[in-house]
């Protein structure tokens, strides 16, 4: 009974915000009724959803499969960054003005140069722009993490006359679990916009980022935003995952701390 | 499992330290001379604390000890060994002011990370954790977080996790400089009880006058600007509890403590 409260206390909020943001939308065009290009209403994206279903099915499972893999190379070669900037000074020295340097390059931009080195209708391109763009933060945010330690960790696992290595997995990983999760967090919003835009440049056709110019380019604006629907979604449930993720890999971190 | 049990066996001097000076930063602009021209020598058993306002370098001096930093002249001993060996034998713990848990790891776990990068068997491991929160009066706690307990609580369970491989020496770094009144009294109580119990060698520091008369056999009263011993108060009390606190002999070194400190004369 009280697990029933719970789950509806967390329920019921974001359900009733999603009644009245989309009941009101609709209520509004219907007095105000603009041209459709301004806004469709609701109903009627979710019109065009039901009638190009297996249209925008397969655009989904396309850019979900490059957010999903760009997402995973990004996180892995961010991670594997900062452990190296960590455990090596000439790793640091290296690396970091590196990737400082790609950061500052504005990354969606290169989307069209990606698509001349990878093939205009590879997603190989899109799937680059979404490793480039997951790594930094994913990067800075882990490496953050396994320097941040509090320096009497640090000194106690040398007094116990542990090695770098050993101080590396009992000491900087898990203090950088927090960090890192913050930055798979962020990440996974960021690998949606990426893919999608970089679809806008090319890749393949069938994907949501097509999906969506080719819509608006026929004025086709409700089937438009049922695309934008679709990456909303695939964001929603990367970022839920990633949540669970954290939950499961980090359970201490969500203990209630008590006022010291 | 190697386990030394008490304090007295091998060497006399738990520390022998001779004509130690260490220099930060030597020939840069921000050379700091930590501490200059030590001698000091602590017995086995002992409860020696280092006292002195901050930056007169007790602190390092814990940490040329502890190994964490080499002299830049001069030799420490530990158990007649050189630091840095008694450092990978493992012959002293630590305990900083901050307690310094891992959050990821439950208490008894906490306890237990000592003894497992010595590589104990899991069972071992388990035993004497139990063995070392009862020490600490914290046995119904080893499944609990280090977030869900109080500042008092966690440094007892820095302790345990100190004691737990059973060191010669508890090298103790203000480990209850950031404790309310209360509880550090209570603290002291209970150290002064587990080194009555386990015979280990004490070196303490603390900058609270009373905290080092009413804990220590021994004063080792420093002055800054560079760190150097200025005086060593014998602090013979007895044994010590909660009357002590108001014992004119306890009023006493107080005051020639105060006195080291402020560089006068002793009366």
């Amino acid at each position: 009974m009280t697990a029933a409260r719970t789950l509806l206390r967390s329920w019921l909020p974001p359900v009733v915000a999603a009644v009245v943001i989309f009941g009101g939308w609709e209520a509004l065009l219907a007095v105000i009724r603009p041209d459709g290009f301004v806004l469709p209403p609701p109903s009627d994206i979710g019109g065009a959803v039901a009638q190009n279903f297996d249209a925008i099915v397969t655009a989904t499972r396309v850019t979900g499969f490059i957010i999903v893999t760009g997402l995973l190379a990004g996180v892995v070669v961010g991670a594997a960054f900062a452990l190296l900037v960590t455990a090596f000074r000439a790793a640091n020295e290296t690396l970091t003005p590196l990737a400082v340097a790609v950061n500052a390059v504005p990354i969606i931009a290169l989307a069209p140069i990606f698509n001349a080195w990878f093939g205009i209708l590879s997603p190989r391109s899109n799937q680059a722009v979404v490793v480039v763009l997951v790594f930094f933060p994913v990067f800075v945010n882990t490496a953050r993490g396994l320097t941040q330690v509090e320096p009497s960790q640090i000194e106690l696992m040398e007094s116990y006359g542990a090695r770098k290595w050993r101080i590396m997995r009992e000491v900087r990983i898990p203090n950088a679990m927090p960090f890192f999760f913050t930055a798979l967090k962020l990440g996974t919003s960021l690998a949606v916009i990426a893919a999608i835009v970089a679809e806008y440049f090319g890749g393949r056709q069938d994907a949501l980022g097509n999906l969506i110019t080719n819509s608006a380019g026929l004025t086709r604006y409700d089937d438009a935003w049922a695309a934008v629907l679709a990456g909303s979604l695939v964001g929603i449930g990367l970022y839920a995952l990633a949540v669970l993720l954290e939950r499961l890999v980090m359970p201490w971190y969500f203990v209630v701390r008590r006022s010291a | 499992m190697s386990d030394a049990g008490g304090a007295v066996d091998s060497h006399p001097l738990a520390v022998e330290i001779r004509g130690a000076s260490k220099i930060f930063n030597p020939g840069r602009h921000n050379e700091v001379k930590a501490v200059t021209d030590i001698d000091l020598d602590i017995g086995q058993g002992d409860f020696v604390t280092l006292i002195g306002p901050s930056g007169c370098g007790k602190s390092t001096l814990l940490r040329l000890i502890a190994a964490l930093i080499d002299t830049t002249e001069g030799t420490v001993l530990v158990n007649g060994k050189t630091a840095d060996a008694a450092r990978l034998d493992r012959d002293y713990s630590m305990v900083f002011q901050r307690a310094g848990l891992f959050d990821w790891r439950n208490v008894s776990r906490n306890i237990e990370l000592p003894l497992e990068l010595m590589g104990w068997k899991a069972a071992d491991r388990r035993q004497r954790s139990a063995e070392m929160l009862e020490l600490v009066k914290l046995g119904e706690f080893a499944r609990h977080h280090p977030a869900e307990l109080s500042g008092g609580m966690q440094q007892r369970v820095a302790i345990a996790r100190a004691m737990s491989f059973h060191p010669k020496l508890l090298l103790m770094d203000e480990p209850f400089g950031a404790l309310d009144e209360m509880t550090r009294e209570h603290m002291q109580n209970e150290l002064l009880r587990i080194w009555t119990e386990t015979q280990i060698t004490v070196v303490f520091v603390t900058h609270s006058i009373p905290e080092a008369v009413f804990l220590s056999t021994k004063v080792v009263v420093m002055s800054p600007r560079p760190g150097r011993i200025a005086a060593v108060v014998d602090n013979d009390l007895g044994e010590r509890n909660e009357a002590t606190r108001d014992d004119p002999a306890f009023f006493a070194n107080v005051t020639s403590v105060r006195n080291a400190l402020r560089g006068g004369e002793r009366p």
